[in-house]
């Protein structure tokens, strides 16, 4: 073996090493926030970790069950918001804009995804919780006012994952069903979107995830009470707040709680990628 | 040119990691812990880095509680607290550098005046809900409470609310300020927060007839007071003891009292 | 009610645009009010002051500072990383169960929210290993934060350099590595800067991972173990805290810009790749 290849070797496992780099850090993340937070977990008994109601973390009162149910219903507010404006706005772009509103438009969307997380979180305290407050009633920081705010940040995801299923729908459908007579709109509904499906389920499925692990604008707006909502205008804590509020003091045990909080977000998010990436990879279509 | 770029990045890392061992520079101070000492302690590091070029104070917030266990760690030298130390966290030293009111806030737009400590704890309590019981408007009371770790929580805790837990639906946010923009802006909601932090934004509320100001305070009539603490770890040395020197000066605490706060002694 | 097909899809599309339409009057209208309130506080006083008394007063630059030192630490220790993964993955080996594991690796840390790496950051970098809240500790969260991002564009721009680049500079006689640092890597650069780009917007708006890392401290950072606040930290905290609302809008007027000529940079640059192998 010469010189050069040699070093063509080494460089070759340098590589190597370095691509393990992204794994390596998952793998440490991972097992970092399992092994501290799964003992806590089993110490107070799983059902009574996850389906308690009281978390008073410094009386060792470790009930993460309302923060669940918050998680959950900001989520599917979100998702009430999101999934119809998002797909609105898919269809609209992919079948009823010439190309040129196309590329004017689709910038404009992507720069909704890169506006910070805060300033999301700001517009709500200044305009939407008075307005809810006045309007509608209860303290304004609420599961409204927070699914309809995330809501508008998941729609960046949900947009242009929907876009690209739908473009991917082969021209000879949309041709064959207008040439049997059918108007746009009837194959919108029904062509195009069934054929997307699987893409659109995926961009869907991984707004869900943004929502649900999303923390400072959920903060500011969702008033962080540690009770179970009873309506959509009461106050809501997430998993997510949970940690950013306690993190910075909590020790011993009540760290650990957090790590298994940290434990049960990563789960939900993990089941739902795969979900995501296992609907997004069984493409419908001829010939399957 | 990637390869001087590489080269580059393993130099830098190679000196991250010989510094990592090193203490941190002795021309630097960081101070962390209540978000109540904090607006103060800034005040207090501006003027003490004026004096003294070249030497940084930094001060961070996260609440008393994440103060101490900072302290713990020695993730800072000074911890800042604005209660009192629980038995487990004695073991730090610690001094009294000012003493603070805690005030229960409305909004200024509230009719309500006043009240006494027992409704003031019925209402975070969570068994008294509407202002009507006060003498205001028939409207549901929007509790505002801090984060479990907050010094000033625990000193509410202590004060008011004895053995009664604060109830589930109340707000919960993680800084004083916060809690005074929520009260500033909602009319029906109720907070408490350091008294030398009261503004024109939001109005407190007299207690058993007394007033939250610094003479009642002074002379024992009006009862929600807490200490304003420093710890460290053992005695405080260096840099640490410089500035904490400065605080306890006339001029330190004549700046705070400024500010709104009791001095220490 | 049954209309017909034509007058049904009439309203449906007027819907349809009405939705979209409001869409983007939502981000429209959040920019235009950001910027309103916020550009006549913007002067060069404002960029180039420290801030006086928590941010009552003065201006931002000791955050501009932070923002910029975090970002440019992250990206240092994330680019090498990155591109270096994506040139194994595409020129050094085939498709087999490691590619696999390696790629399911960099889309799983692409899942986790940041609230969790501000967590991990924290209790690793923070706490265990004694950098306390600081640059370093903000940056390395950071920069594992935008890690799969510059993996996956990083992979896309080499791939799509096309095959005969390199078969011709294999039959010129060079080496696999010259090939790559001679011949692919400056075709797919801009591709790959791209990415650089995209990650440096999302470092720029990131607060949950990077308040808990790096700290809140007002002060211009002296080292990389200082602790140092960014801008959207302290917008999030002036903004919260009610300290000075001009400020505040401020600030968030300056991301919001920083933030736009990021994207149009990288819009320019994507259109300027796309022209170049199509």
């Amino acid at each position: 073996m010469n010189r050069l290849e040699r070093r063509d070797r080494l460089i070759r496992l340098a590589l190597l090493m370095i691509a393990f780099s992204a794994v390596s850090v998952l793998a440490v993340i991972t097992i970092f926030m399992f092994g501290e937070g799964t003992p806590v977990m089993f110490k107070y008994g799983v059902k009574s970790f996850l389906a308690g109601r009281d978390w008073y973390p410094l009386e060792k009162s470790f009930g993460l069950w309302p923060m669940i149910v918050g998680s959950l219903y900001v989520t599917a507010g979100a998702m009430t918001v999101g999934i119809p404006f998002g797909l609105a706005c898919a269809i609209v772009l992919t079948e009823f804009s010439s190309r040129r509103v196309r590329r004017v438009i689709k910038p404009v969307i992507e720069l909704l995804a890169g506006i910070p997380s805060v300033v999301y979180g700001f517009m709500g305290v200044v305009i939407l919780i008075p307005f809810i407050r006045e309007k509608l009633g209860g303290p304004g920081l609420s599961v409204l006012a927070a699914s309809i705010i995330l809501g508008v940040m998941v729609l960046p995801t949900i947009i242009s994952i929907s876009v690209d299923s739908i473009q991917a729908v082969p021209a000879a459908y949309r041709e064959g069903s207008l040439a049997l007579g059918a108007t746009k709109l009837q194959t919108v509904k029904m062509v195009i979107l069934p054929a997307a499906r699987s893409g659109i389920i995926a961009s869907i499925i991984l707004g869900m995830g943004r929502a649900v692990g999303e923390t400072m604008a959920v903060i500011m707006i969702a008033g962080n009470a540690i009770s179970v909502p009873h309506s959509i205008l009461d106050p809501v804590r997430t998993l997510t707040s949970n940690i950013a509020l306690e993190m910075g003091y909590a020790a011993g045990e009540h760290r650990q709680a957090l790590f298994a909080t940290g434990v049960v977000l990563f789960v939900i998010i993990m089941i739902l990628n795969t979900v995501a990436n296992v609907t997004s990879s069984r493409r419908g279509g001829p010939g399957r | 040119m990637r390869r001087r770029v590489f080269t580059g990045l393993i130099i830098l890392v190679a000196a991250c990691l010989l510094c990592c061992g090193r203490n941190r520079s002795e021309t630097s101070l960081i101070v962390a812990g209540s978000t109540s000492v904090q607006p103060f302690a800034d005040k207090w590091a501006e003027v003490f880095m004026e004096r003294h070029p070249g030497i940084g104070v930094n001060v961070q917030g996260g609440g008393s509680s994440a103060g101490i266990q900072a302290c713990l760690s020695g993730a800072c030298q000074i911890g800042t607290s604005s209660r009192e130390l629980k038995p487990e966290e004695k073991i730090l030293h610690e001094i009294v550098v000012a003493r603070d009111g805690l005030a229960i806030v409305v909004n200024p737009s509230n009719p309500v005046r006043g009240a006494t400590l027992e409704q003031i704890k019925e209402m975070f309590e969570g068994s008294l809900r509407n202002w009507m019981m006060l003498g205001g408007p028939d409207r549901e009371i929007t509790v505002v409470t801090r984060e479990e770790g907050s010094g000033t929580r625990g000193a509410f805790q202590e004060l008011v609310m004895g053995k009664a837990r604060i109830f589930k639906g109340a707000i919960t946010e993680d800084s004083n300020g916060t809690v005074r923009e929520i009260v500033a802006n909602d009319p029906y909601a109720v907070g408490f927060i350091s008294l030398g932090l009261v503004n024109e934004e939001v109005r407190a509320l007299s207690l058993d007839g007394v007033e939250g100001n610094e003479n009642n305070i002074l002379e024992g009539r009006y009862k929600l007071v807490r200490p304003f603490l420093f710890l460290s770890r053992g005695e405080p040395s260096g840099l640490a003891k410089e500035f904490i020197d400065f605080v306890l000066s006339a001029e330190g605490q004549e700046l705070i009292k400024k500010e709104g706060l009791i001095p220490a002694r | 009610m049954r209309l017909g097909p034509r007058l049904e899809q009439r309203v449906a599309t007027a819907l349809l645009w009405v939705m979209t339409a409001m869409t983007i009057g939502v981000l429209v209208f959040i920019i235009v009010f950001v910027l309103r309130k916020g550009l006549p506080v913007i002067d060069v006083g404002f960029l180039t002051k420290n801030p006086v008394d928590m941010g009552k007063g003065g201006g931002i630059f000791s955050t501009v500072i932070g923002t910029v030192s975090l970002t440019a630490f992250a990206i240092l220790i994330a680019t090498p990383l990155g591109v270096g993964t994506a040139i194994y993955l595409t020129e050094y080996t085939w498709e087999n169960a490691m590619t696999r594991v390696i790629r399911f690796g960099a889309e799983c840390l692409a899942g986790i929210p940041s609230i969790i790496f501000g967590l991990f950051g924290f209790i690793l970098f923070v706490t265990k290993l004694g950098f306390g809240w600081s640059i370093l500790s903000g940056g390395l969260t950071l920069a594992f934060m935008i890690l799969p991002t510059i993996i996956r564009t990083s992979e896309e721009a080499i791939k799509s350099v096309p095959p005969d680049y390199r078969t011709v500079s294999f039959s010129l006689g060079s080496t696999k590595w010259q090939t790559v640092t001679r011949v692919v890597l400056p075709s797919a650069l801009p591709g790959i800067v791209t990415g650089v780009i995209l990650s440096v917007g999302r470092s720029i708006g990131e607060t949950a991972a990077v308040i808990f890392t790096a700290g809140s401290a007002l002060r211009i950072p002296t080292s990389v173990f200082s602790s140092s606040r960014t801008m959207s930290v302290h917008f999030y905290i002036m903004a919260r805290e009610g300290i000075s609302m001009p400020r505040a809008y401020g600030t968030a007027a300056v991301l919001i810009i920083a933030i736009l000529a990021v994207n149009i940079a990288t819009y320019y640059l994507m259109n300027r790749f796309i022209r170049r192998y199509s």
